[in-house]
């Protein structure tokens, strides 16, 4: 009874620090002291910057993609936002709290969902975890039980509870560990590759029930993954951080513009026709009376039909949009090739 | 207080989880039962040669051989307890996520080893110890008293037992493999302990040493105590000592460890 009226009073405290941003990074970096051998006993100190001065804010109840390749410095942000790593420099703050300094007042408050490691109790029965998790978090009776229930519906737990974790698939694992990470209402999720081996139903299972649980619960979601899909169909924002350098912060649609990407633009002509001039559009392939004409994303499909149909004898035409994963993987190979060319301009330079 | 319930759910999953495993826990009772009985007859011979070794009589002997066969899996001396489990999340990484939750993790990884501790009691100790007791001479009080301080002990025991394992555990951070790690803890385990003999009977000044090492508190204290060798208080005061030495340093060790976990990435 006296945890639920603390419970409450909680509640009320945290609508009065309700702010705009709930996540907030200023300036967050993260030096490591990396000792590498270089010889018999001879060890070399190397400074590793991995996360590097960034800077962004999520609004409550937003849902946000935070992508890049192995090593940018995805994994240091969420340890630093949960408070188990303390930033080298910069301001941080989860729901107004510092999280290194408060972990375990923040624990109470966010969740945390890897999609290769597992919270759950190895030999024991589901609902075992589960019960640890209503004493960990101290959560009252009546909301234990009313979360469970609706987790266990949402999430196609029913007839799992009773089985030991070991006997789990990796889907059902996985939606396990959803279910434990949301028990006690958190405000934020962070999902570290919640769809990492997952067949496309169990994938859909689960992006199905994070749409769900963000517009329905108002829960901040912070999704980190290397499966594209997973963003496009859940995140309206998406934060692409390389190096530990934040380096597209915006709506998923906007990458195509700063990865300069092109749409390609499908046309049957009437007969065979040499190639269509119409810049700033180029032809990239000729196929009988079909070509393919590719133009930079930004520009109006519009205007460049019309003018194609008042030249030629125009049947049918596509657009199609760029495809994301190449628009990303062309980020991060522009990346890569600058921290090469720096490299090279710093072994010039000693 | 809610975190004791919390902690107390994770004793009831540590004693559950090894209830889980029926013929591990049967071929346990098996080989602690035939251990048992060839360490009894070594030592009868022993004694037989050498009466009042370590000034125990033939019974009392007879009775430490079975209490440590009771006590092997109990206080995992050869290792094998929470800290195996510990050994993994930490190669694995997955320690990351024990390192997210509102709770310690000391006392986390404490409780479940108690659990553990008591199941391998009841499941697998007591077996050998009554067939021990039927089939051979015991010098078992018949009062409560001891039995009593027995139990004190044993508690004492658990602990100092689960802090030397933890320590162990947590080098792994640094070692990244437990394979040595677990040999020595093996080793130093069954010997220390007195596995093989008991430390009352090692001689001169390796005797006056391992009398005084943290594994003293794990056989030799609870046998002592059970049948009346040392005064109990002087046996809880020795074993607190330990237990409150070795949890404050893994408290040490563990936050120098959580600070290097975060390096190793994922």
């Amino acid at each position: 009874m006296e945890d639920e009226e603390a419970m409450e009073a909680m509640e009320a405290m945290e609508g009065a620090e309700d702010t705009e941003a709930f996540i907030e990074l200023d300036g967050v970096e993260k030096v490591f002291d990396v000792r590498k051998k270089t010889g018999f006993l001879k060890r070399e100190r190397r400074r590793v910057r991995a996360v590097d001065s960034i800077s962004f804010s999520v609004a409550r109840g937003e849902m946000v993609g935070y992508i890049g390749p192995n090593g940018a410095g995805k994994s240091t942000t969420i340890k630093m936002l949960t408070g188990i790593l303390t930033p080298s420099g910069g301001r941080l703050r989860v729901a107004g709290i510092d999280p290194s300094r408060e972990r375990t007042r923040l624990a109470h408050r966010i969740g945390v969902v890897f999609g290769q490691r597992t919270t759950l109790w190895w030999d024991l029965p589901l609902l075992d975890s589960y019960k640890l998790m209503r004493r960990m978090y101290r959560i009252p009776d009546t909301r234990y039980r009313h979360n469970l229930d609706r987790l266990v519906e949402l999430l196609d737990l029913s007839a799992l509870l009773d089985v030991p974790v070991r006997q789990l698939s990796l889907g059902q694992r996985m939606r396990g560990d959803i279910a434990a990470a949301l028990l006690h209402d958190p405000e934020v999720l962070y999902l570290d590759e919640p769809t990492i081996g997952l067949d496309v139903i169990s994938k859909a299972k689960v992006r199905d029930f994070l749409r769900e649980l963000n517009t329905e619960r108002g829960t901040t979601v912070l999704l980190t993954t290397h499966d594209l899909q997973d963003i496009e169909q859940l995140c309206s924002r998406v934060m692409v951080i390389d190096h530990g350098r934040l380096m597209y912060d915006g709506p998923l649609a906007g990458l195509h513009e700063v990865g300069e990407s092109e749409r390609t633009l499908v046309v049957d002509l009437e007969r065979e026709l040499p190639p269509i001039e119409a810049a700033p559009a180029r032809v990239v392939r000729v196929e009988g009376p079909r070509q393919w004409l590719a133009f930079p994303a930004a520009e109006s499909a519009a205007v460049l039909v019309a003018r194609i149909a008042a030249e030629y004898p125009l049947v049918d035409l596509s657009v199609r949009e760029p495809d994301i994963e190449a628009v990303i993987a062309k980020m991060y190979a522009e990346q890569a090739e600058k921290a090469d060319r720096a490299e090279q301009a710093g072994k010039a330079i000693s | 207080m809610g975190s004791g319930r919390l902690y107390l759910a994770v004793a009831v999953g540590g004693f559950r989880r090894y209830a889980t495993y029926r013929a591990a826990t049967a071929a346990g009772i098996f080989t602690n039962t035939v251990f048992g009985v060839i360490l009894v007859y070594t030592y009868l011979a022993l004694w037989d040669e050498k009466p009042h070794l370590g000034g125990y009589d033939q019974a009392q002997a007879v009775t430490y051989v079975w209490l440590g066969q009771c006590l092997y899996a109990t206080l995992a001396i050869q290792g094998g307890g929470a800290e195996k489990d510990l050994m993994e999340r930490i190669r694995t990484g997955d320690i990351a996520v024990d390192l997210y939750r509102p709770a310690d993790l000391q006392l986390w990884w404490l409780a479940g080893d108690v659990g553990r501790a008591l199941f391998q009691m009841l499941g697998r100790g007591v077996i050998p110890f009554v067939f021990g007791a039927v089939f051979f001479p015991m010098a078992l009080p018949t009062d409560v008293t001891p039995w009593a301080a027995f139990v004190v002990t044993l508690l004492l025991a658990t602990v100092v037992s689960f802090a030397i394992r933890y320590l162990a555990a947590l080098s792994v951070f640094w070692l990244m493999d437990a394979m040595g790690v677990n040999q020595a803890l093996m080793i130093t385990g069954i010997f220390f302990s007195g596995m093989v003999l008991p430390l009352n009977a090692f001689p001169g000044a390796l005797g006056e040493i391992v009398r005084v090492l943290p594994w003293a508190a794990q056989l030799q204290m609870p046998a002592d105590v059970l049948m009346g060798e040392t005064d109990p208080l002087r046996a809880y005061a020795f074993q607190a000592a330990w237990a409150v030495v070795l949890l404050a340093a893994g408290r040490l060790v563990q936050s120098a460890a959580t600070r290097r976990v975060v390096v190793q990435g994922g």
